[in-house]
């Protein structure tokens, strides 16, 4: 049977601006994924207790208002409390140039900010899913 | 399996990690159940459907808390529609549920139909039962919007909850009868807007033009976005549990499915052992083409095959 | 609109040249794309003529400066009396920093404060909420009691300035903490001039920071009114925004559809409340994108106005003219900026104001070229705040009024706008009006399938955004970006123990007690929320007190 790829996106924090979010789950859904969508003001705790209990492969979140460089490592604190850091970690948003390698050394695995395209997202996790 | 220890034992991760096995590898899946299934048949299984719209995740959400109240530990499996061109999905059913997700008594789970049609994806019974042997006391399956043939779920749920709200555009007669015969609980939602009295009216006619049966199907109004009259839904779902089992219903209800079930085992295994026999040798071609000429006819080679397998 | 004989000539003049010269010149050259499209994805034809208008009635549908429909803007001299506001939207890490902001841009030559709010205080929470957590002080300034605001507007008169304040759920909060700091300054609530935003059915929709169920959040935007036209007469009291509704991605035509839609619920729920109409309409304002399509824009802004208009007296009866007048702040668009190459942003929001001002915007907030990054820099700012200036000042567009009138496109565009605005609205009644149609989530769900238009366009390159997806050159990271305090946090946090220490406790609690028990009747809340905050009862405890009484609103998402 094909397994198809499952990916949790999820808005942490307060922020609603969500266009990239659904931008996001839409073209992952073109792309042949599963996408959990979860909606906005998730807690990270909501957040890994969704990924687990539906079994995803990857959680991507984004934030647009600065709340980044406190909730994104809190997630990853969380999956590795839970044995769960087996789940890749993908983060978009405004974030600043200067924060991306310490979130990178916390874990995030790739980060994408204002102009990425969603073409080179799907090739990203299809490359580095592990399966 | 460790696995099923740690389900067993009702640790989550593990019984998401199984729930994706029988949703993904046929032969995994069947060692699974094989080892699982007598630690099944505990929970009553509630199904939710209805059309499109009709706020089947909120109703879900609000009676999932108030079953909490009383402790039961709850699965969720909310089924959504697999795009048939690309093979992905959006599942945003938790949406609704969100704060639920923290609850160590509630497992909320989402499913693609992944091409199969009916309502549910073909691996729900399969997660039903990983659920069950979890330790549900009730496991609540949404399925997709249904239209007019969806109606798998009652080959899957002890009590049916068919969800309507006023306003839809569509009148409840032109929802096809083979859809209103499933629901063994009719939940007028949205109760607040204008014309759910209507709808409630128009349900209870239909209902009492239908074949008279022991129990005739209750109608509930209820708002599930305001958490109103939850109590009352609830209530006659139990009702309708006892009833099945005060009458040894639940019983025949559930062996009906149990046979079913099997049967449909059988036809799958049975046809794939058919292909497996004539489809690279070229048999089933030439079949085909002896067909197309009416040189015999299909009862006849149907046979044949039969007694080949034999 | 024109003489029948020359509109028959043209017609053949037309013909002609069709045949003649422009199949001569496109076989010579074809034209550079098959079709040629608007920012919104609609098809621009190669020419406009006469033709295209002469269903319009000049008098009816376009007229007079200061006339009904008031498609050329509201005043019969519009810019050539007074300028724009021009006022820029700031605010972020605590009331001292902001405070500051706001002085250095009165001193600019600012005309207006905007006040930004942090996520927190948009939501109802305070500074020491768990979900306040690494949100403190970074979109806005964090205002967790009156002690906050005094801070705020500490050394600026509120008789002065107007002030407009980006805030929806918990509006009547701060509202009344601006009334309660004015009142300190000496200044009777009737002088007191400003916006709230106070539009809480654009958050359902595209913004996200709601709080209440739909009807509870109504009945607070009309008790605001109700409250409004008797105490504060001279204040906005809602700007009914079609900006976020453009930045989640939607077309030019379902801005204004969306957000006249948005208007209408306002009015119906006032009137049900039982207002008259003429008495809270003309307080009534909006709030509009400007996007890169200088002419797609500025049909916008005459579409929404003319439309607006008819609603107001066709569907309302509104007699006061004052209710008919759309008026209007803009704001250029955040979406269109990159962040590559930002330099070009400046371009970008130059053409951006143009449209704005052409359309006969009210107001402006021009965005910094950083903003795509991180919060803008005072450098920036001052770069955005002199490029409202120049076109003011040099273009020499302010000197006409509506100066694009009479243009076929112009025209043919707006009739198009608004004909297309109208059948959402249309779509929108029948669905049962805008609350039912996001509750359903239609309204989300037509923005996130243009929005995805679009992207898909970009990601092919037939949309092209300069220095994006096309004209990329290799870029060192951005330098100076503007940083909030990491600090800001627990400063807001400690501020927060030490009120609590100070306050009248005793007080506080009674005013809550009394705000709840209102809460549960039908009274206006304003004036107990302004009692509570006398007693610097906190933001945070404010909206608790209405979450208890009210629950809180569960977002719908159509994917």
């Amino acid at each position: 049977m094909d397994k198809p790829i499952r990916v949790l996106v999820a808005k942490p924090g307060l922020d609603g601006h969500d266009r990239g979010a659904k931008m996001i789950a839409r073209a992952l859904r073109d792309a042949g994924m599963e996408v959990i969508y979860t909606g906005l003001r998730q807690t990270p705790e909501q957040i890994v207790a969704a990924a687990i209990q539906e079994d995803v492969d990857i959680i991507g979140m984004s934030i647009l208002s600065g709340a980044h460089n406190h909730l994104f490592p809190k997630v990853i604190g969380l999956l590795k409390d839970q044995d769960a850091d087996d789940i890749m970690v993908i983060a978009g948003g405004v974030i600043p140039e200067d924060d991306i390698p310490a979130l990178k050394a916390a874990g995030v695995a790739a980060i994408f900010t204002p102009g990425a395209l969603t073409t080179e997202i799907v090739q990203f996790i299809r490359d580095n899913v592990k399966r | 399996m460790e696995l099923i220890n740690k389900m067993l034992k009702g640790d989550k991760r593990a019984c998401a990690r199984l729930i994706s096995i029988v949703e993904n590898d046929e032969k995994e899946s069947e060692k699974l159940i094989k080892k699982i299934y007598r630690f099944t048949g505990k929970a009553h299984i509630v199904g939710i459907t209805g059309p499109p719209g009709a706020g089947k995740s909120t109703l879900t959400d609000k009676y999932v808390k108030l079953l909490r109240k009383s402790d039961y530990k709850v699965g969720v499996i909310a089924v959504d529609p697999t795009s048939p061109y690309t093979g992905g999905a959006i599942l945003g059913d938790r949406i609704r549920m969100n704060d639920l997700a923290l609850d160590p008594g509630v497992f909320i789970r989402s499913m693609g139909t992944r091409g199969y049609l009916g309502g549910l994806a073909k691996a729900t019974r399969n997660a039903v039962k990983i659920l069950d042997a979890y330790g549900c006391d009730y496991i609540i399956i949404e399925t997709v919007g249904v239209g007019q043939s969806e109606v798998d779920i009652v080959k899957a749920a002890d009590t049916v909850v068919l969800v309507m709200v006023p306003g839809l555009g569509d009148d409840i007669q032109s929802i096809k009868a083979g859809i209103m015969e499933i629901g063994d609980l009719f939940v007028v939602n949205k109760s607040d807007l204008f014309g759910a009295q209507r709808t409630a009216t128009e349900i209870n006619m239909m209902l009492d033009m239908s074949p008279k049966t022991d129990r005739r199907p209750p109608v509930v109004m209820v708002t599930a976005n305001q958490n109103k009259n939850i109590e009352q839904m609830e209530l006659e779902i139990q009702k309708h549990y006892h009833y099945l089992v005060d009458n040894g219903l639940l019983e025949e209800r559930r062996k009906k499915n149990i046979k079913r079930e099997l049967l449909e085992l059988v036809e799958e295994e049975l046809k794939k052992l058919v292909i497996r026999e004539t489809e690279n040798n070229g048999e089933l071609d030439s079949m085909t083409e002896s067909l197309f000429n009416k040189e015999t006819d299909p009862f006849t080679l149907r046979d044949t095959l039969l007694s080949r397998i034999k | 609109m024109f003489d029948k004989e020359k509109f028959e000539q043209l017609k053949v003049a037309r013909k002609n040249w069709e045949d003649k010269d422009l199949n001569k010149s496109l076989a010579r050259s074809p034209e550079r794309k098959e079709a040629f499209k608007t920012g919104s994805g609609d098809i621009v034809e190669r020419l406009y003529t006469p033709e295209d208008i002469n269903d319009l009635d000049y008098m009816e549908e376009i007229g007079l400066p200061g006339q009904y429909p008031y498609t050329r803007g509201y005043q019969p001299t519009m810019y050539r009396g007074r300028l724009w506001t021009m006022r820029m939207y700031a605010g972020f890490s605590t009331a001292e920093e902001s405070n500051k902001r706001y002085k250095f841009l009165v001193d600019q030559g600012s005309t207006g404060l905007s006040v930004a709010f942090d996520l927190p205080t948009q939501i109802g929470y305070d500074s020491d909420h768990p979900l306040a957590e690494g949100e403190v002080g970074k979109v806005g300034v964090a205002i967790d009691s009156l002690a906050d605001m005094e801070i705020l507007f500490d050394g600026i008169n509120l008789e002065k300035v107007s002030t407009s304040m980006t805030i929806n759920s918990p509006a009547s909060v701060l509202l009344a903490m601006y009334i309660a700091v004015a009142d300190k300054q000496g200044v009777s609530p009737e002088k007191l001039r400003g916006t709230i935003q106070n539009d809480i059915l654009k958050e359902y929709i595209a913004r996200g920071t709601y709080i209440y169920p739909t009807e509870e959040s109504m009945r607070l935007i009309t008790d605001i009114f109700e409250y409004c036209s008797k105490n504060v007469p001279q204040w906005n009291t809602i700007s009914i925004s079609g900006y976020h509704i453009r930045e989640a991605g939607s077309t030019a035509a379902q801005e204004v559809g969306f957000t006249l839609a948005d208007g209408i619920a306002y009015v119906e729920a006032a009137i049900k409340a039982g207002l008259d109409v003429d008495s809270f309409a003309p307080r009534l304002s909006f709030f509009f994108n400007a996007h890169n399509d200088l002419l797609e824009e500025v049909s916008k802004y005459r579409a929404a106005r003319r439309l607006w208009a008819k609603i107001m007296k066709e569907r309302f009866k509104a007699k006061n003219p004052q209710s008919m007048m759309l008026k209007f702040h803009t704001q250029t668009g955040g979406s269109t900026l990159t962040a590559q190459q930002p330099d070009n942003n400046i371009v970008r929001v130059a053409i951006q104001t143009l449209a704005a001002v052409l359309g006969g915007t009210q107001s402006l907030h021009t965005n910094s070229k950083d903003e795509a990054l991180a919060l803008p820099t005072e450098d920036s700012v001052r770069i955005a705040l002199r490029t409202q200036q120049i076109v003011a000042h040099e273009s020499g567009v302010t000197n006409t009024v509506d100066p694009l009138a009479g243009s076929y496109y112009i025209e043919a565009k707006t009739k198009e706008i608004e004909d297309k605005a109208m059948e959402y609205i249309t779509k929108i009644d029948e669905l049962g009006g805008a609350p039912r149609a996001i509750d359903a989530g239609y309204i989300q769900k037509e923005i996130t399938d243009a929005a995805y238009k679009y992207q898909m366009d970009v990601e092919k390159g037939d949309v092209v955004v300069v220095g994006m997806n096309k004209f990329k050159v290799a870029e060192k990271a951005p330098q100076g970006l503007l940083k909030v305090d990491p600090m800001v946090g627990e400063m807001q946090k400690k501020k927060l123990v030490e009120l609590k220490a100070k306050r009248d406790n005793q007080a506080v609690t009674e005013k809550l007690t009394a705000l709840k028990k209102a809460c549960k009747g039908t009274e206006n809340l304003m004036p107990y929320i302004v009692e509570a905050v006398r007693e610097y009862a906190t933001l945070g405890e404010i909206c608790d007190v209405m979450r208890e009484v009210f629950g809180e609103y569960e977002q719908s998402v159509m994917l």
